[in-house]
């Protein structure tokens, strides 16, 4: 996924909701209009494993809405058997997804 | 030169998913062959690049990936890939006002009998809006 970033605007960034390594939830819910996160992720509990940056949200850009403020994205790593039912591969097998923080909450 | 092959799948138990979002659901193996670009699928690549650039920002990945996904079940599944672009570049340019519905109308209309009176042979097929 490749999208300018926002440029530093005066004020501060808002404080990130979380950090590398926290263990997070993707939010169980179904989506109105564009979206970026996956429906086989909703409710997985995965960890974060970087900072992507701060984007426009694309889910009011889709709609030429200007999608400030702009929202931090995060790389969120799964375990794939924990994704799968009938997941075959390795145990260590992982799967690596950039979701936007307001897909993510704390862990149940 | 092959063609990819289309084929509608329903969305088992697919609940709340948007129609593209398909991850994980069972479609069969994936035709892994290499499919040579027609022309016009080239021209398509290189117009969607135009209108997104800084110059013009007549549209967004954002708003040309929202308005394929808008699409419906069966003819998201029976297009191919630049068939879904053209179609969502067409739409966002009346979307956006750059261009008139009736404006491209009549312009394919003028392209079709052009390619008939030259005997050349003009496909009648719409993409639908």
């Amino acid at each position: 996924m490749v999208r300018a970033r926002v440029k530093a605007g005066n004020d501060a960034p808002p404080a990130r909701r979380f950090s590398p390594g926290d263990p997070v939830r993707v939010a169980d819910r179904e989506a109105v209009g564009h979206c970026r996160t996956p429906w086989y992720l909703r409710g997985k509990a995965g960890v974060v494993a970087a900072i992507q940056g701060r984007f426009r949200n694309p889910e009011m850009l889709a709609y030429h809405k200007p999608g400030l403020p702009a929202l931090t994205l995060y790389k969120v790593r799964f375990r794939q058997n924990q994704l799968w039912d009938r997941y075959a591969g390795p145990a260590c097998d992982q799967l690596e997804v950039d979701i936007f923080e307001h897909w993510l909450e704390p862990p149940k | 030169m092959s063609e990819p092959k289309r084929k509608t799948l329903k969305r088992k138990g697919a609940g709340g998913r948007a129609v593209h979002d398909v991850g994980g659901l069972e479609f069969g193996p994936i035709d892994r062959e290499e499919h040579d670009l027609a022309l016009w699928e080239k021209r398509t690549d290189a117009m969607l690049g135009l209108l997104r650039d800084n110059k013009r920002r007549v549209l967004s990945v954002d708003s040309h990936r929202r308005t394929i996904e808008d699409y419906g079940q069966q003819e998201y599944d029976r297009t191919t890939y630049y068939e879904k672009w053209i179609r969502a570049v067409r739409n966002l340019l009346v979307e956006q006002g750059v261009l008139t519905r009736e404006e491209i109308e009549a312009r394919m209309a003028e392209i079709r009998a052009r390619h008939e009176k030259a005997g050349r042979k003009a496909s009648k097929e719409k993409i639908p809006w």
